[in-house]
């Protein structure tokens, strides 16, 4: 595997580097919690979170609580490869 | 470049540890209930003086009740300062208190203990006071293990120790004041202490 095609041009925002570690732990977690832990703003989180559902890295689930939306994140089992991959390159490139 | 895989990896363990461990917890939470723990048995042990000590193997029911009431004003407070102080410094780190880690941090630690409150219940109903203190001290230990996977501060040291404690006052019947004085006061002030220092 060559440096280029090892990198995953998705995982290079910290934002989304820190969501996708976050769901590798944690089956599910809604908004606040997420933007509370990764520190960002609203929009921020938002925008990142559209772009890993893009490449289908994870879930987001919208629902009602009451009358309160509440939206939630899950990793998929694409998303759970490509970053187990992630990690093994730059695992591997720190060792090199 | 290999500044940045290193910077990469570094985020991603700290991200994983904040999100899945309850890391506030504080040396203070420890100091607090342990201290709290210490002048209960203070108060425990001026009942028991006062009511002349053990007849026959067991205290009368006056004084049990007596000490069943300070057992549980001790607990009340006792958790008062262990929450305090771990809320204090959650909001010193700018960290959300009830997070769906704390969640399960507190369904993980009530299962033991709501067993063991059971169980204890029967052993006041059928009057087998003298195994109490080991008891509470087995069953504690218990749910300290059980929520060690989500506390990032070895409590599992802690559980173990409570656990041996119970184990040994089980076997020392008219002691248990003494073993709950050093379980739930001794052990926590020191555990509070190295964790105030460690964690600091």
């Amino acid at each position: 595997m060559s440096i280029i095609s090892g990198l995953n041009k998705e995982f290079e925002s910290r934002v989304r580097l820190g969501m996708m570690s976050v769901l590798m732990v944690n089956e599910r977690v809604d908004f606040t919690e997420m933007k509370n832990l990764l520190q960002v703003t609203d929009g921020n989180l938002a925008s990142h979170s559209a772009a890993l559902e893009k490449n289908q890295y994870i879930e987001i689930k919208k629902e009602f609580v009451g009358k309160k939306p509440r939206t939630s994140y899950k990793i998929t089992e694409i998303g759970k490869r490509a970053f187990q991959e992630h990690l093994n390159f730059l695992e591997k490139m720190m060792r090199q | 470049m290999n500044e940045k895989f290193s910077d990469d990896l570094a985020h991603i363990r700290s991200m994983m540890e904040r999100s899945s461990r309850f890391v506030s917890l504080s040396g203070l939470s420890g100091i607090g209930a342990g201290v709290t723990g210490v002048i209960g048995a203070f108060f425990a042990n001026q009942i028991i003086e006062k009511s002349g000590g053990i007849t026959n193997g067991y205290y009368n029911h006056q004084t049990v009740y007596e000490l069943i009431i300070v057992a549980l004003i001790t607990l009340i407070v006792a958790l008062f300062f262990g929450s305090f102080f771990t809320i204090r410094k959650s909001k010193k780190l700018g960290l959300a208190v009830w997070t769906s880690t704390t969640k399960k941090t507190m369904i993980q630690l009530s299962i033991p203990l709501l067993v063991g409150a059971i169980f204890c219940l029967a052993l006041i109903k059928y009057e087998f006071f003298g195994l109490i203190a080991g008891t509470t001290l087995i069953f504690y230990g218990l749910a300290l293990l059980n929520a060690e996977k989500y506390v990032f501060s070895d409590i599992k040291y802690l559980g173990m120790l409570e656990i041996l404690l119970g184990c040994i006052s089980l076997f020392w019947i008219g002691q248990g004041l003494l073993f709950w004085t050093i379980g739930f006061g001794f052990l926590h002030i020191v555990y509070g202490i190295i964790l105030y220092r460690k964690y600091k």
